[in-house]
């Protein structure tokens, strides 16, 4: 459950933003989270209330940017969508590749008040 | 981040300690005085910030561009211990796979066999119980044991706190045991220099594919217990082909950490790394 650490470091850099910014509360967070990053969605909205309880996120509304996974294939240079690390190009059916989109995790913006 | 496993907490925090010190002091580990360690970021728990402290707010909406990696505070203290590892040329291996597949086997055995040739450490992270660094320290390895609590992997600060107990010296080889969890160390990298995941002959040809972010990820995969192929239903070609399908550049080991079958190649891996 790697989520919580996840939803955790989130709460952190939320209280110092808030903190910097001389504001007592989040309203709202956007979120960027790729396919490929390793987070399963459910997890993190199951522990998002007891992670955030307490802290600047408490009552903020929060939205998450799905990016979907994208590869480059190693052989043909094809560019095409990935669900699993494990596809192969669908124009050369080979396993090499390189990800380029889908592996983002991030706090893209934050509402303070 | 390392709220998850309860940080500060008596019962559930991170306790860093090798298993001499545990003699010396004589009590038990989870005993308060092994709470030594310094976090560098604030404890969200009990620190965080009242909202009357900030009286200029006029409930006026600021907006913030952030744009900031969630694991940068882990990333940025990996990148810590890399350098720390590269001024020292500590070759630093972050050994990962599911518990029970035979990590602490393959490290006593390597250990062992190698102990005159190289210099060893190692850091175990298990959520608790010393029971792995008494094995490593029955071999004479200095050895810091990182209990998690209720943590399901090692995080780079952690390691940063244990290598500062370690004392390494210069041109040595740190083995650092992860949780035995197949998912969640993944995401967390620690400041080494490869890593490995252990994979045995009893888990299945198609792990490499059920758990991909973890194959993905890692740069060697060595295939443990494979002196009991003969009495198991598994097609290792199948599991390595499943491997590269995930992760192309992977390299393989086939062992068994029992008879010591196929550890030299692993061997002569490490020497020339």
């Amino acid at each position: 459950m790697h989520e919580l650490s996840i939803a955790l470091g989130i709460v952190d850099i939320a209280e110092k933003e808030t903190k910097k910014a001389n504001k007592n509360k989040v309203e709202f967070i956007e979120l960027e989270i790729g396919t490929l990053a390793g987070i399963e969605f459910d997890s993190l909205d199951f522990v998002w209330p007891s992670a955030v309880k307490d802290t600047v996120l408490e009552h903020a509304e929060k939205r998450i940017n799905i990016i979907e996974g994208e590869a480059k294939c190693g052989d043909c240079h094809h560019i095409f969508k990935v669900k699993y690390f494990y596809d192969s190009c669908p124009k050369c059916n080979s396993f090499l590749k390189s990800i380029i989109k889908g592996k983002e995790l991030r706090v893209k913006y934050l509402e303070v008040s | 981040m390392c709220g998850t496993c309860g940080c500060g907490s008596e019962k559930n925090g991170v306790i860093i300690q090798n298993p001499s010190e545990v003699e010396a002091h004589g009590h038990h580990h989870h005993d308060g005085h092994s709470h030594s360690h310094e976090h560098t970021h604030d404890h969200h728990h009990h620190d965080h910030d009242h909202p009357h402290s900030h009286n200029y707010d006029h409930h006026h909406k600021t907006v913030i561009d952030l744009e900031q990696d969630i694991l940068q505070h882990n990333d940025v203290m990996a990148s810590r211990n890399k350098g720390y590892f590269e001024a020292k040329n500590i070759f630093a291996l972050n050994l990962v796979s599911s518990p029970g597949s035979g990590k602490t086997s393959i490290l006593e055995r390597t250990l062992t066999d190698l102990k005159n040739e190289k210099i060893f450490y190692v850091i175990e992270g298990d959520q608790q119980t010393l029971n792995d660094a008494n094995r490593i320290n029955a071999l004479g390895i200095p050895v810091i044991q990182i209990n998690t609590g209720k943590g399901c992997h090692l995080e780079s600060d952690m390691v940063y706190e244990a290598v500062k107990k370690l004392n390494i010296k210069d041109h040595s080889i740190l083995m650092i045991e992860n949780v035995g969890n197949l998912v969640c160390p993944s995401m967390f990298h620690l400041g080494e220099n490869k890593r490995v995941v252990i994979i045995s002959t009893t888990e299945g040809e198609d792990k490499p594919i059920k758990y991909p972010d973890m194959f993905h990820t890692s740069d060697i995969c060595i295939i443990n217990k494979i002196d009991l192929l003969p009495y198991l239903n598994i097609d290792i070609k199948k599991l390595k082909s499943y491997a590269l399908q995930v992760n192309s550049k992977l390299k393989f080991f086939e062992v068994s950490a029992t008879t010591g079958e196929g550890m030299e190649a692993w061997y002569q891996w490490l020497k020339e790394n």
